[in-house]
């Protein structure tokens, strides 16, 4: 199971969609959702963690097909600008 | 003289009067819209929640313990930034376990470039991560979010995000001395948390 989250102004995070992958039905949601972020100007990353060393740190994920099979979560997020 | 005078004013309120007239006439016209507006939109207003932001920042600091590593974590809550290593090595010898160079994430400030090494303050990086659809006015995300956000920018596509950052020298929006004072801290919060692991390890 995948759960896509999506940082927001006063809430914190919320759920925007949640599926397994590997059935066709809630994959085609996924990519839905996953594009329709993308679309609205979000940038979308995966906290991964190294198996060996144990360090965590975040994969950016440009299309839904780079997102890691074993992922649980991708986060979506405002993407950055010069403040 | 003083009557012709009454006389050139009273033709001027006579010729400034369908002026003023049809002033007076929008404003209440657009009065009424605003009033209209307000009255058929009252269920679809938000009610002012006083906790409401303190909730979304309590969601965003378990979404960043979630994400980063232990260590990096008890850095936020105790010192209120994250260090980032930065990536590149400009040299061979720099590779090594302690990197060239590392960042420093406030939360709603610039990140700070330093070298780990000497304590020098590189530069700032200006960067927000504004939510453009936000409802209500809110653009700007909670506090955790946003060091979460610039912790997930930086160890993905560190490039990527100094690219878009504005660049200073350390003292355009921070204050240098508060920024050595925090890296004294760091380093002193170090010291106390290898000085426990070592206590806790014997214990073992």
């Amino acid at each position: 199971m995948v759960k896509f989250l999506r940082m927001k102004p006063g809430h914190g995070e919320i759920l925007l969609a949640e599926g397994d992958p590997r059935l066709a039905e809630d994959e085609e949601r996924l990519v839905e959702e996953f594009r329709r972020q993308l679309d609205e100007g979000m940038w979308a990353a995966v906290p991964v963690t190294h198996p060996g060393s144990g360090r965590r740190e975040a994969q950016m994920v440009k299309e839904y097909a780079d997102i890691p099979p074993d992922s649980e979560r991708v986060i979506f997020f405002p993407r950055a600008s010069g403040g | 003289m003083l009557l012709a005078l009454l006389a050139l004013a009273l033709i001027a309120v006579v010729l400034a009067a369908p002026m003023g007239l049809r002033r007076a006439s929008a404003w209440r016209e657009r009065r009424r819209q605003r009033a209209a507006r307000t009255a058929g939109d009252g269920f679809d207003l938000e009610l002012y929640d006083p906790g409401r932001e303190r909730r979304a920042e309590q969601r965003a600091r378990e979404l960043l313990r979630s994400c980063v590593n232990e260590e990096e974590w008890a850095m936020y809550r105790d010192l209120g930034f994250i260090r980032v290593a930065g990536r590149h090595a400009r040299r061979e010898i720099d590779r090594g376990a302690r990197p060239a160079y590392a960042y420093l994430v406030y939360p709603h400030k610039p990140i700070v470039a330093y070298v780990p090494e000497s304590g020098q303050l590189l530069s700032e990086y200006c960067v927000e991560f504004p939510d453009l659809n936000g409802t209500g006015g809110r653009h700007r995300l909670p506090a955790s979010d946003d060091v979460l956000a610039k912790w997930m920018a930086l160890t993905s596509d560190e490039d990527r995000v100094i690219r878009r950052a504005n660049m200073h020298l350390v003292g355009r929006q921070l204050d240098p001395a508060r920024v050595r004072r925090d890296l004294w801290r760091l380093a002193e919060w170090e010291r106390r948390r290898g000085g426990r692991q070592q206590v806790a390890q014997r214990q073992r």
